[in-house]
């Protein structure tokens, strides 16, 4: 029992059954309201994650995911809204979808050796890319956005991902744990173990045999993949997609505020991230409504001002010395 | 014997400077093949074309029958040709045994045989009991050693060193060199390295080519070499002699 | 379309592109010397905008005035910021001080929100739709004036880092480091110095471009975007590279809003940065900040 096949201590099994009991029993404990923002927390908490394979585990920072949300998104609207095909095989569109995008921007980046900040870059400008595209392309309705039809809300329909709050809150609490379970067996398995050397040191990875170009390669497919249902996610839950809001830059810094905050290349983190992000976010908005004041754009000042602390207090994130204190550190991958 | 490894003619340039110049030269399998020769010899130059992170300007570098040259350095390892770097590259923020693992993952897909892999390799090159710390708290030699360890655990028929013995007092040298043997004489395993230290490559080497400003100047056995009076003149001193 | 529209439009690129090389210039000297991506440049740009309306509105100050100071209130800013927050991420991973930075700007973006609004404010000087005429060219006159404008602080700035002692020190700081250390220079005041010249740049263009367009608190990551792609594009590291840069999408720009929509004009900003990341990463004229 030794470095990353350490597997799960007694502890952590039961810290994290413990929260997954929690979370299963929330709709009972919880009004509608609160509701809402777990589940936004859950959607952070998955979003990030996904994003986590791809800088976590191979060290490459993307700042611009939400290209993988919205393309996503869109796709399984349109069908839905064009052909009444349901969410679930909307996903089966759109995954391949989004995978196919991740890969053309590894390709380009990686053939092309564009690294670190310049990777960040491209990224961006490919979701600005797609942002402004979108909102010029008048078969996806462009600027004026597009819109499910929300046939009812008492009724809870699987299916087509129509019903109530409880409904959407199981679907994005499941995914995310599943998310969890993914990457926990990605960090052990042989794939895992090259991104690791690949974020580590990249030449070192190149001469002990590792194709590191196919390795990123699957990094960004795979994050780009599993991002993709938070794309379907969003736009029925939300029933509505504006290029402007949906490909927004401040939707991809919002994905990867959760997993730094929380800790990058953690298991945790992205989890912890979220909650700790929205959380407080929530919290801050509940004070200042107290005090009757309305102020758009504090939440974001509160956003960058937490950031601004982690990256200069704690570059590892907030979940490693806390589950150092809670007697659950994760072996660091 | 035939040889392993077969360079001819290999050259590169680097924007007007000739780093290797025509270089020839067969390394037997099962021999320890020492490189040697002044600092800016172009002894890593030669070696990162071996290795696969340069690509030559002319010649053929064959190993096993088949031809390298040009090939990307992941290739290259595949291929059964492993290699150290002359400033230690471990995984940092990863465990001994980790880093041997992703070398041992090469050529196994069950990463529980990986890491069995590792832990042989690791008792074998004495780091068994430090395992469990991160590569970036082991002392330089410890280093090392980590460094062939995980070059190792890549199932390589040629190991190439860079200047392995760098920075190692002699006690360690020695460790070293008694390792490398073992290494050779029990598993066959053929090695090419640059050094510097001539202790090491006495004690080890049956072949030495000398190089100075990227050409070979002398080919032979250490004896011969170190008594050859264009190498006394361009690399050793009268001293050495 | 006859000929003279395409020109009138591409001069116009040309004047807006200079302003925007000035921007981008502030990104280059920045990068080139502390090794440091700015990507709160746009914010920066911003607040000098918002500095420019809020002098505009209350004093009736022309920002073409208000240049220089403006232009100090933003290098002491850069200082500060650079001596006190930004000078130990220097030795951090890459990704750490780009995080950094992203939180600056957060903070900085809506914080000028929660101030101003979200609504675009605009500043009419007496000579808004003042326009020349050279032969079949017709000029604006903001235009030609905060391409001016431009021009001559650029130059100013490459004077003084050809010319004055301090130039030429911080210029051997991106050269060598280690080696600056070595002969006694104050790195860590150079560096702040480089980064409020930078940020002074930001500002003056920011000042420039209030007469072009109508500013919004959110206007920042656009612009830092932009940035980056003319540097990249001009060639990191290299003065003339950004000017350059600048003047190819300035007038890329303008053409593309002309022969398509002109909401379209910047994805061709981003073909461009595509492009030459692929190809030409060093950029046009990429080279060491000299």
């Amino acid at each position: 029992m030794s470095g990353l096949s350490a597997g799960l201590s007694r502890r952590r099994a039961a810290l994290l059954t413990l929260l997954l009991a929690a979370l299963v029993a929330a709709p009972w404990l919880v009004n509608d309201y609160l509701l809402t923002v777990l589940i936004l927390i859950l959607y952070f908490a998955y979003a990030g994650q996904a994003w986590n394979v791809m800088m976590g585990f191979a060290g490459q920072l993307s700042l611009g995911h939400a290209l993988y949300v919205g393309l996503s998104g869109y796709v399984a609207a349109m069908l839905f809204t064009r052909l009444g095909v349901g969410p679930w095989l909307g996903l089966l569109a759109a995954i391949p979808l989004a995978a196919a995008c991740g890969a053309v921007i590894g390709y380009l980046a990686f053939r092309f050796r564009v690294a670190g900040v310049y990777f960040a870059i491209l990224t961006i400008a490919f979701a600005e890319f797609a942002r402004i595209g979108f909102d010029n392309w008048g078969f996806v309705n462009g600027s004026s956005g597009l819109f499910l039809p929300v046939t009812q809300y008492e009724h809870n329909d699987l299916w087509l991902l129509r019903g109530a709050p409880a409904m959407f809150y199981y679907v994005i609490l499941a995914a995310t744990a599943l998310v969890f379970v993914l990457c926990h067996f990605l960090v052990r398995s042989r794939i895992g173990y090259f991104w690791l050397a690949i974020r580590e040191d990249e030449e070192a990875a190149r001469a002990v045999g590792i194709d590191t170009f196919r390795y990123k390669m699957y990094a960004v497919m795979v994050s780009a993949a599993v991002t993709s249902f938070a794309g379907v996610f969003y736009a029925f839950f939300y029933n509505n997609l504006f290029p402007e809001q949906v490909f927004s830059i401040s939707r991809s810094i919002e994905i990867i505020l959760g997993p730094i905050i929380g800790g990058i290349g953690t298991l945790f983190g992205p989890i912890l991230g979220a909650f700790v992000l929205t959380g407080l976010a929530e919290a801050l908005n509940a004070v200042m409504g107290a005090f009757g004041l309305e102020l758009p754009g504090a939440k974001q000042v509160f956003y960058g001002v937490c950031l601004l602390l982690v990256v200069v207090a704690l570059p590892d994130g907030v979940w490693p010395p806390l589950a150092r204190r809670l007697g659950v550190a994760e072996r660091k991958p | 014997m035939t040889a392993l490894l077969t360079l001819e003619r290999v050259s590169k340039r680097f924007r007007g400077l000739t780093a290797v110049d025509n270089v020839s030269f067969a390394v037997p399998a099962g021999v320890i093949f020492a490189v040697i020769g002044p600092n800016g010899a172009g002894k890593t130059t030669l070696f990162n074309m071996i290795a696969g992170t340069l690509a030559p300007d002319g010649g053929a570098i064959t190993f096993a029958g088949n031809p390298i040259e040009g090939l990307s350095a992941d290739a290259v390892c595949r291929r059964g040709v492993a290699r150290t770097f002359q400033i230690v590259r471990p995984f940092p923020a990863l465990t001994v045994e980790d880093n041997v693992t992703i070398g041992a993952l090469l050529h196994r897909h069950d990463v529980g045989a990986a890491r069995q892999r590792a832990q042989e390799l690791l008792r074998r090159l004495d780091l068994f009991d430090k395992r469990q710390r991160l590569a970036s708290t082991l002392t330089l030699p410890d280093r090392k050693r980590l460094e062939v360890a995980r070059a190792l655990a890549t199932g390589p028929r040629l190991l190439l060193l860079d200047e392995v013995m760098a920075g190692l007092r002699p006690t360690e040298t020695d460790r070293m060199v008694a390792i490398l043997r073992e290494l050779n004489r029990d598993g066959g395993l053929t090695i090419l390295l640059i050094e510097h230290v001539m202790r090491a490559v006495m004690a080890l080497a049956s072949h030495v080519l000398v190089l100075d400003h990227g050409v070979a100047i002398a080919e032979g056995t250490p004896d011969a070499i170190v008594r050859d009076p264009a190498v006394v003149q361009s690399y050793l001193g009268a001293e050495a002699v | 379309m006859p000929l003279a529209v395409y020109l009138n439009v591409a001069v116009g690129g040309v004047l807006t592109g200079l302003v925007y090389g000035l921007m981008a210039l502030g990104l280059s000297v920045i990068f080139g010397v502390v090794r440091v991506v700015n990507f709160a440049h746009g914010e920066m740009m911003t607040v000098a905008m918002f500095i420019a309306v809020v002098l505009f509105s209350w004093f009736h100050l022309d920002p073409l005035i208000m240049l220089v100071p403006i232009a100090a209130v933003l290098f002491a800013f850069g200082y500060a910021l650079q001596a006190s927050l930004i000078n130990p991420f220097i030795t951090r991973p890459e990704h750490s001080q780009f995080l950094l930075l992203v939180a600056l700007a957060i903070i900085i973006a809506n914080a000028l929100l929660i101030m101003f609004g979200p609504d675009a404010r605009s500043v009419q000087t007496s000579y808004a739709y003042d326009s020349f005429q050279l032969g079949p060219l017709i000029v604006d006159a903001a235009k030609l004036y905060a391409g001016a404008a431009a021009i001559m602080f650029t130059a100013a700035l490459f004077a003084v880092f050809r010319f004055t002692p301090v130039g030429k020190a911080i210029r051997a700081c991106a050269d060598n480091y280690t080696g600056a250390l070595v002969v006694g220079l104050d790195v860590t005041h150079l560096y702040a110095l480089t980064f409020g010249l930078g940020a002074a740049c930001v500002g003056a263009a920011g000042t420039m471009l209030v007469l072009l367009i109508d500013p919004t608190p959110m206007l920042g990551p656009g612009y830092t975007l932009l940035a980056f792609v003319i540097v990249i594009t001009g060639g990191l590291g290299s003065m003339p590279g950004a000017l350059v840069g600048g003047v190819l999408i300035g007038v890329t720009e303008a053409l593309a809003g002309l022969l398509f929509t002109p909401s379209l004009k910047s994805m061709f900003a981003f073909a461009i940065l595509v492009l030459v990341l692929l190809f030409r990463p060093q950029g046009i004229l990429g080279r060491r900040l000299a």
